[in-house]
């Protein structure tokens, strides 16, 4: 028996991980185009929610002399048009998810590699994002063409814009990951995984521009995290934030991803106990 | 016995599951609602042994017999409710990275390929995941790609692959970050026997030329035959045997085969044992342990005897007269 095992020499950790998302972000491409057919079924059924609410205030601004609350019907466009860019980006890994993960064994698996999961997740939808904005052009261009919208973005809010939907990207699958881990202990995840959705509806601009809703739920907003999922980078590429408006919700979106980050750790250490002990 | 050598130990390992009782009817559920019964599975009951570097070792047990359990606790995927599991100095519950790195875990019904794309394609992310250079990625890859002959099928999208073709490149994809430990569960499930054959060998050559440490279950003999020197033998939980897979016959068998040719062939030999074949000129005898030598010198004064061969009973035989001895 030889048994000189000697494990092989590691790669720089950093180095390691840039390739990691490198690979992983080609590899998400490839397939992901596989399935372009079906993705873009998919976008064009998205679409149809932001139609609708276009097509709302729209009828409601044209009723109120052009204009709700100071939101014309050129900008109503361009809000609802940027979301269905905003809403691709902050697709991500939810609740359902997990409960597939789990129930199709594929955790375990997961486990046995020596990367925190997160990065898998994180990077895998980070590829896939490219595939899916490739697609979303068309689809803007046609919008544009048939809604009109007014939309004139300085230089500044094209940088902060393309920043902040990344920004969205972060913070949603941090919130989402950790409630996908209610998955290990509940078959019931899904009504949390429906509540999050519901607040995020209205507390995050996907519905309304928070700008048309009162005063306090405009205040509650601004201390959760679920605008700077939606309305944030829809507004800092639509609306007029001032610069520092611009800057402070791209430290707001860091510190919601920080918070996030920390939830989930805490979540997951929880949830890997609870699964190492039942089992797979 | 010292343990300082051994690459795999496990003392006094214990995993008892405890499962949500259902009773049926409404009453029982909504009772169940306020207080959950549990019932408690004794998968692994205080099992204890050492696996030195390079050791091939079979892990046999019927279907339920705690193989599986004991393999994930090893591997990290399952806490033990009590004792102490240690894989090369580390304690594997706390999937420490350093680790995962050297060690890998197949389980014959699980997939971790990306379904729709080329093996190599999957490589190359795991290439990343165990921070492996590229030369010795590459190195690595080229070697087992080729032990195991899979130079065509690493470019087929996975979904594309038979089951054993699939087994193969995932075995390769399981071993890029040249792993000090294997588990392996039930590899060769499901296979037909040529790619049976194809992956023990693969086994034994990795075995030997990086001197990697082998913990294998199987439900197929043949397996554990041509690769384990040495068995674990498992059932209910409990260790039954834990040696060389030539003296398990020794142990357990009740009986042995007497293989003869007369130069009569139509002789009666009912009286001698029981007649379990006969094979043109050739009669297999079964013969219980202690009378094999008696009964084959009887044979051999009564009869013109042409050949006469004395043989442990196949192991499947004896593994299952060692599960019936403990029932
Ligand atoms: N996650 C689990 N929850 C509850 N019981 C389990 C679980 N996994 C295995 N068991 C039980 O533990 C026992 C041992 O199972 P296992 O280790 O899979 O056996 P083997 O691999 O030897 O066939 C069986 O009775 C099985 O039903
Ligand atoms: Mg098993």
């Amino acid at each position: 028996m030889s048994s000189q095992a000697t494990p092989l020499p590691e790669e720089g950790r950093l180095r390691s991980l840039v390739d990691f998302y490198g690979t992983m972000m080609r590899t998400s491409v490839v397939s992901q185009l596989q399935y372009r057919v079906a993705q873009y079924f998919y976008m064009l059924g998205m679409v149809a929610e932001p139609v609708i609410y276009l097509v709302v205030w729209t009828t409601i601004a044209r009723q109120h002399g052009g204009a709700v609350n100071g939101i014309t019907v050129g900008q109503f466009a361009a809000y609802y048009i940027v979301w269905t860019l905003v809403r691709n980006m902050n697709i991500v890994f939810g609740a359902p998810f997990w409960e597939w993960r789990i129930r199709e064994g594929r955790l375990a698996g997961d486990l046995l590699r020596p990367l925190n999961i997160l990065h898998y997740d994180l990077a895998f939808f980070a590829g896939w994002k490219f595939v899916v904005v490739a697609l979303w052009i068309p689809i803007a261009v046609g919008l544009s063409a048939v809604f009109h919208p007014d939309l004139h973005p300085s230089a500044l809010e094209i940088v902060v814009f393309v920043a902040a939907i990344w920004g969205a990207y972060f913070v949603r699958s941090m919130f989402q990951a950790t409630i996908g881990m209610l998955n290990f202990w509940t078959t019931r995840g899904a009504a949390v995984f429906d509540l999050y959705m519901a607040t995020e509806m209205l507390l995050s601009g996907r519905l309304v521009p928070l700008k048309l809703m009162p005063g306090w739920v405009q205040t509650l907003a601004d201390f959760l995290p679920f605008k700077w999922t939606f309305g944030f980078p829809i507004e800092s590429l639509v609306g007029s934030l001032s610069t520092r408006s611009l800057l402070l919700g791209l430290g707001a979106q860091v510190m919601w991803t920080v918070i996030g980050y920390v939830l989930f750790t805490f979540a997951w250490r929880a949830a890997i106990k609870r699964f190492s002990a039942v089992g797979a | 016995m010292s343990t300082t050598a051994s690459i795999i130990h496990v003392s006094e390992l214990t995993k008892i599951f405890k499962v949500p009782e259902r009773e049926p009817g409404l009453r029982a559920a909504a009772k169940s609602l306020i207080r959950r019964k549990t019932r408690d599975v004794h998968a692994v009951e205080g099992i204890s042994f050492d696996i030195e570097p390079g050791e091939v070792v079979g892990f046999l047990g019927p279907n339920g017999a705690g193989k599986t359990t004991t393999l994930k606790m090893l591997s990290g995927l399952l806490y033990p409710t009590s004792g102490e599991a240690r894989v090369l100095g580390h304690i594997p519950s706390r999937r420490e990275k350093d680790y995962l790195r050297r060690m890998t875990m197949v389980m014959g019904n699980r997939n971790q390929l990306q379904w729709d794309l080329p093996a190599l394609d999957s490589f190359e992310l795991n290439r990343a995941i165990y921070r492996l250079r590229r030369a010795d990625y590459v190195a690595m890859r080229d070697e087992l790609v080729e032990l195991l002959d899979v130079g065509d099928l690493v470019r087929k999208p996975v979904r594309n692959l038979s089951l054993g073709e699939r087994m193969k490149v995932e075995i390769v994809g399981s071993l890029l970050h040249r792993p000090l430990v294997l588990f392996l569960d039930e590899p060769t499930i499901g296979l037909d026997v040529t790619m049976q054959k194809r992956i023990r060998t693969f086994v034994a050559d990795y075995n030997e030329r990086h001197g990697a440490t082998v913990l294998l279950t199987s439900h197929y003999m043949a397996d554990v035959e041509a690769l384990c020197k040495r068995v674990i033998v498992i059932h209910h939980g409990r260790i039954l045997f834990d040696g060389d897979l030539s003296s398990l016959g020794n142990e357990f068998a009740a009986y042995k085969t007497i293989g003869v040719v007369l130069e009569d062939g139509d002789a009666r030999l009912d009286d001698y044992g029981e007649i379990v074949d006969r094979d043109g000129d050739r009669i297999t005898l079964r013969v219980p342990k202690a009378d094999t030598s008696r009964v084959a010198a009887r044979l051999l004064s009564d009869h013109e005897v042409l050949d006469l061969t004395i043989e442990e009973p196949p192991i499947e035989d004896v593994i299952e007269m060692v599960f019936a001895q403990s029932r």
